[in-house]
């Protein structure tokens, strides 16, 4: 039976063909304000990277949006924590969560304009974004912990750090793995939208902004690019950071 | 310690389990009866996992047990799940080796996380986490299931050595077990004073 996994040739054979076909769209369409080719947009990139500019862009915008979903990472786990030993917690942030999770990036953007400086939108965007998908993920791995394990603890009556150590977080890590891979991507999503929004001075999406009104689609694809390769970093690094933790919680470590 | 089991009453529904039990034990004991007789539930009543619906248990105190399934951390070794439950795990490391080594488990099987051991691998965990934990009573549920017949030996063997100076309750239908034990047996089917019915 063949592998399911995509060879590394395939995979850049797939992207090329994209790209020709870009290529080939943006010179049939002839204007580059409507459409910029591959080449002009890589060139843009290369222009941007070496200035003091673009890394403080990128410096503003990923602490910021990082640091709501780190904060949302927070808040999550008490939260989901507080509706397991509680139920009536657990009724109380049923419907909060829904309405966060249904109510769209806009109108949250446009309401927390009232309440934030522009500046620190995009945290509050990113904490928004991630609670009720790490709520939910958390929730979904405490109710998958092993009942027979939590009674087992309770006859031998295991101290609380034991119990966290080898019953709980086994059960939790992995489903809270799988709400942080969707959480950044949600966080970037929203948190770049957030900035284009309110326009703090010195954010990607206050570039992403300049480069809509001047028309500089090259700066567009570039800056979109970016914000593409950042969301990816992060997850991948975090992930990594998370994959960690999860295989010396869940692997055969020190009781 | 003394465990005290007074007029012990358990229904399922409009099923009568068990009507007025009462035993004592103060050292090791078999709980014989047949299958679906409620040695089972009436090892949770003593640890407290499960209500009786009258009677009361008293002088349980610290308890190990010996559950119906293994109930093994399945990422933790064999070891390491013994060790998880007491307090100075790390220096006992070598000593429970040594057990596991009486009963037949050495080298990977030690190392390997419980989910990839066998059955009776698992339940030799199970039964060296009951016989080390600090406890006051131990309650084991077929702790032999999926044993060979040695093995079976070298665990009742190793019971009689570690498990003789308190109250040790071991709930089985195994007559093999039992003679290997030789511990006196208290007969559910007797101790019900006839007034239990098997599960149908």
């Amino acid at each position: 039976m063949k592998s399911k996994k995509k060879s590394w040739p395939a995979r850049l054979a797939a992207v090329a063909f994209w790209l020709a076909l870009w290529q080939w769209a943006a010179v049939a369409v002839g204007q580059e304000v409507f459409l910029v080719s591959p080449i002009r947009a890589a060139g843009t990139l290369l222009q941007l990277l070496p200035t003091g500019d673009f890394w403080a862009r990128v410096a503003f915008s990923s602490g910021r949006i990082l640091l709501g979903f780190g904060l949302g990472a927070l808040c999550s786990v008490a939260l989901a924590v507080g509706a397991r030993l509680s139920r009536t917690v657990e009724l109380l942030l049923d419907p909060v969560m829904q309405l966060v999770k249904a109510t769209p990036v806009a109108s949250f953007v446009i309401l927390a304009l009232v309440w934030v400086r522009g500046k620190d939108l995009s945290i509050l965007i990113s904490f928004l974004m991630a609670v009720p998908v790490l709520y939910s993920a958390v929730r979904t791995g405490i109710q998958s912990t092993d009942v027979q394990l939590l009674e087992m603890a309770r006859v031998f009556r295991l101290p609380a750090g034991r119990r966290l150590r080898a019953i709980w977080l086994p059960a939790v890590l992995p489903a809270f793995r799988e709400g942080c891979r969707t959480a950044l991507g949600l966080c970037w999503k929203s948190g770049v939208a957030a900035e284009v929004i309110g326009l703090p001075d010195g954010s990607i999406g206050d570039a992403l902004y300049r480069a809509k009104i001047t028309l500089s689609t090259g700066d567009l694809f570039a800056w979109t690019f970016v914000i593409i390769c950042l969301s990816a970093l992060f997850e991948r690094a975090f992930l990594a950071l998370l994959g960690l933790a999860v295989r010396r919680v869940c692997g055969e470590g020190e009781p | 310690m003394t465990l005290q089991v007074e007029h012990l009453t358990k229904r399922f529904g409009e099923h009568l389990l068990f009507e007025d039990l009462t035993f004592s034990a103060a050292a090791p004991a078999v709980l014989w009866a047949p299958s679906g007789w409620g040695k089972t539930t009436l090892l949770r009543i003593l640890l407290g996992l499960d209500k009786p619906d009258s009677g009361s248990v008293a002088g349980v105190g610290r308890a190990a047990a010996v559950f119906q399934e293994d109930r093994l951390c399945p990422q933790l070794s064999a070891v390491d799940n013994v060790l998880l439950v007491l307090p100075d795990g790390k220096a006992c490391r070598s000593a429970v080796e040594e057990d596991f080594a009486l009963l037949g488990m050495t080298g990977e099987a030690l190392t390997l996380p419980a989910a990839r051991l066998s059955g009776g691998q698992k339940r030799r965990a199970a039964l060296l986490r009951a016989v080390w934990a600090k406890a006051d009573t131990r309650l084991l549920d077929e702790p032999f299931t999926g044993l060979d017949p040695v093995s079976m030996e070298k665990a009742a063997a190793l019971l009689n050595r570690r498990c003789a100076g308190g109250p040790v309750l071991l709930a089985t239908h195994d007559r093999a077990a039992i003679e290997a034990l030789g511990w006196p047996v208290l007969r559910l089917d007797e101790l019900k004073g006839g007034t239990g019915r098997p599960l149908p």
